[in-house]
């Protein structure tokens, strides 16, 4: 340029300035406001932390970690109290996996139709009613659970089953809370799934078709795995609503800290024993208000731990298409 | 409506001895032999009129290219030839696409089994996300077709497809990993791994670069030996090159709504076309002055 530049260049101003013409306040405030919006869940996750820690070293400090850590008895509010956390720890484990035995296949087999097979008419009528049902307050699932789902359980429970599982269960059973969580979670994973698997694009779908695929070839030996890490993220998902719901075990389940993985017999979950424990009468500074915090620091700390867990499988399975 | 006469039904049985292949233009025979052949096609998207009244005969171990503006419903006729149009629910095809003298239009034909013997590539490089060795594997796998040793199969397509000398150390490393050129002639292999008969290219080199565009071309005329392939381009001078018969469409705007329909304007050995056209549009377009 200025080797060819004339000596007088007439379209050249006399004075070139660069510099900003105003320091721009008001876009530095908002990118402020805009950070602190992003950084408020990160604080408030800080924030459940701390508030988590203090009281649960309390706990420990009074009860030991075999205590705890052990499946004898669960019953914090007794004389003499019994703090085997095993005990709940199954009775979540339990329903969550009665949820998720409805919930995962369902939910995945909804995205499929969606995104591979529905017809745009048929997606326009099904998708919002998939996403209304993500709406229904959980209490309502719950007394949908405890007066239409358990009689139904009830008069149809296969006695023909061996042994124990083969007695109809009581008014509170696993059974009805995990079958009626697992339709709460289904709309939750058909949804993330079929985002993602609608994401993967079209001509990965063009160059299977082109080759001779099937439909169901297409869905599932291309489709499914590209969209993988959107697919575990709404397995993921699911299984942390599940372990976290509480209304529903709290209505259907029962109040019996059984150690069982039978879904015919009563459970108490984790977040069951909270919310009992939490609006009785409790003392701060007894066993019992320690024991929540304990409990609760469980609950925090194993979906930290699934979400790791998932993170890691998708890195290492996901088939990336970018 | 162009030079094609219909061929004889049997044509592609005594077709063109092998040897010619050699010089293959110089060896031409007048007609195609008819592996696929359209017969008054039409395309309609809803209410729009994509590809008007198409006459057209492919003659086998030959390369077709399919020429005209954009908007002259190439790529539409290219993709009614494997039925990948069906995927596009608005899409209506009216007329016939022979196969060896079968309709793959016709009310008991399996657009997937017509798909395994009519093969496709696209425009844009499109490899699975999956590992190269996957990525030809697959195609074996889905149709369940019987491979002794799919290792040798995998090394056979990708020599095929002149890319296993590039990738024989990282078969398993995503065919994403691939520069672009690679992807095409990985998907190139992927599409031969499964035998077809007829290979459908879609502009298979407009998102490339020169250098990796004459790979491809070079490696289309190998196929030619074992393959028919049939090619959409936008670049008459690569028409020029590879191809041993042109047809050239162009598109007309209807009266009232100013929808464009494409239709053929020309079909004949592509020396003829390029050397010699019939048509004042062909020559105009050929020579620049149009499109």
């Amino acid at each position: 340029m200025s080797t060819a530049a004339p000596p007088t260049d007439r379209t050249r101003p006399d004075q070139i300035d660069l510099t900003a013409s105003s320091p721009r306040w008001g876009e530095k405030a908002i990118v402020g406001w805009l950070f602190l919006c992003a950084a408020f869940s990160v604080l408030v996750t800080v924030g459940i932390v701390f508030a988590l820690v203090e009281p649960t070293l309390e706990f420990f400090s009074r009860v030991s970690l075999g205590e705890f850590f052990s499946f004898d008895e669960w019953a914090p509010t007794f004389q003499p109290p019994a703090f085997g956390v095993g005990r709940i720890v199954a009775g979540t484990l339990n329903v969550t996996f009665y949820a998720l035995l409805i919930a995962l296949p369902a939910g995945l087999g909804a995205a499929i139709y969606l995104s591979e097979y529905a017809s745009p008419r048929a997606k326009r009528i099904l998708k919002p009613v998939l996403e209304v049902l993500e709406g229904v307050p959980t209490v309502a699932y719950g007394f949908f659970a405890l007066t239409f789902i358990t009689p139904i359980i009830r008069e149809l429970w296969p006695t023909f089953l061996p042994g124990a599982l083969g007695d109809p269960p009581g008014i509170f059973s696993a059974a009805s809370a995990g079958l009626v969580m697992g339709i709460m979670i289904i709309p939750t994973v058909a949804s993330v799934s079929q985002d993602a698997m609608s994401a993967v694009p079209a001509s990965l779908r063009e160059a299977a078709y082109g080759i001779g695929s099937t439909r169901m070839q297409v869905a599932t030996k291309v489709v499914v795995p590209a969209a993988l890490s959107g697919i575990v993220a709404s397995f993921i998902l699911g299984i942390s609503r599940a372990v976290g719901e509480t209304m529903i075990v709290l209505i259907a389940a029962g109040a019996t800290p059984n150690l069982t993985l039978l879904p015919n017999e009563s459970v108490l979950t984790m977040t069951a024993f909270i919310a009992q424990a939490s609006t009785g009468d409790i003392a701060t500074g007894t066993i019992t208000y320690y024991t929540v915090f304990a409990v609760g620091s469980l609950l925090f700390v194993s979906t930290l731990v699934l979400n790791m867990i998932s993170i890691a499988l998708v890195r290492r399975y996901r088939e990336a298409y970018e | 409506m162009s030079a094609v006469t219909t061929p004889d039904p049997q044509g592609d049985i005594v077709s063109t001895p092998s040897t010619t292949h050699a010089d293959p233009r110089s060896g031409l025979p007048d007609a195609p032999s008819g592996v696929m052949e359209t017969v008054g096609l039409n395309v309609y998207y809803g209410g729009f009129h994509a590809v008007h009244d198409v006459d057209l005969a492919f003659g086998r171990n030959e390369i077709t290219a399919l020429i005209g503006p954009s908007g002259c419903g190439k790529s539409t006729v290219l993709r009614c030839l494997n039925r990948m149009n069906d995927l596009i629910p608005a899409a209506r095809v009216e007329g016939s696409v022979n196969y060896h003298g079968i309709d793959i239009y016709g009310p008991k034909v399996d657009p997937i089994e017509v798909r395994r013997r009519i093969g496709m590539v696209f425009q844009k490089p499109n490899p699975f996300p999956k590992s190269i060795y996957d990525n030809i594997a697959y195609g074996p796998r889905v149709i369940g077709m019987q491979v002794d040793n799919m290792d040798d199969h995998v090394e056979r397509c990708l020599r095929q497809a002149a890319l296993w000398d590039e990738v024989k150390d990282k078969l398993k490393e995503s065919g994403y990993s691939l520069s672009g050129g690679q992807q095409q002639r990985l998907c190139i292999a992927r599409t031969i791994a499964t035998a077809p008969d007829v290979i459908l290219m879609d502009e298979p080199c407009s998102a490339l670069d020169p250098i990796a565009t004459s790979a491809i071309e070079d490696l289309m005329t190998d196929l030619r030996e074992d393959y028919t392939i049939i090619i959409v381009t936008h670049n008459m001078q690569q028409a020029a090159r590879v191809s041993d018969r042109t047809a050239f469409f162009t598109a007309r705007p209807d009266e009232t709504t100013g929808n464009r329909t494409g239709l053929l304007v020309e079909y004949d050995k592509t020396s003829q076309i390029f050397e010699n056209p019939r048509d004042q549009r062909t020559e105009d377009y050929i020579s620049g002055r149009f499109g």
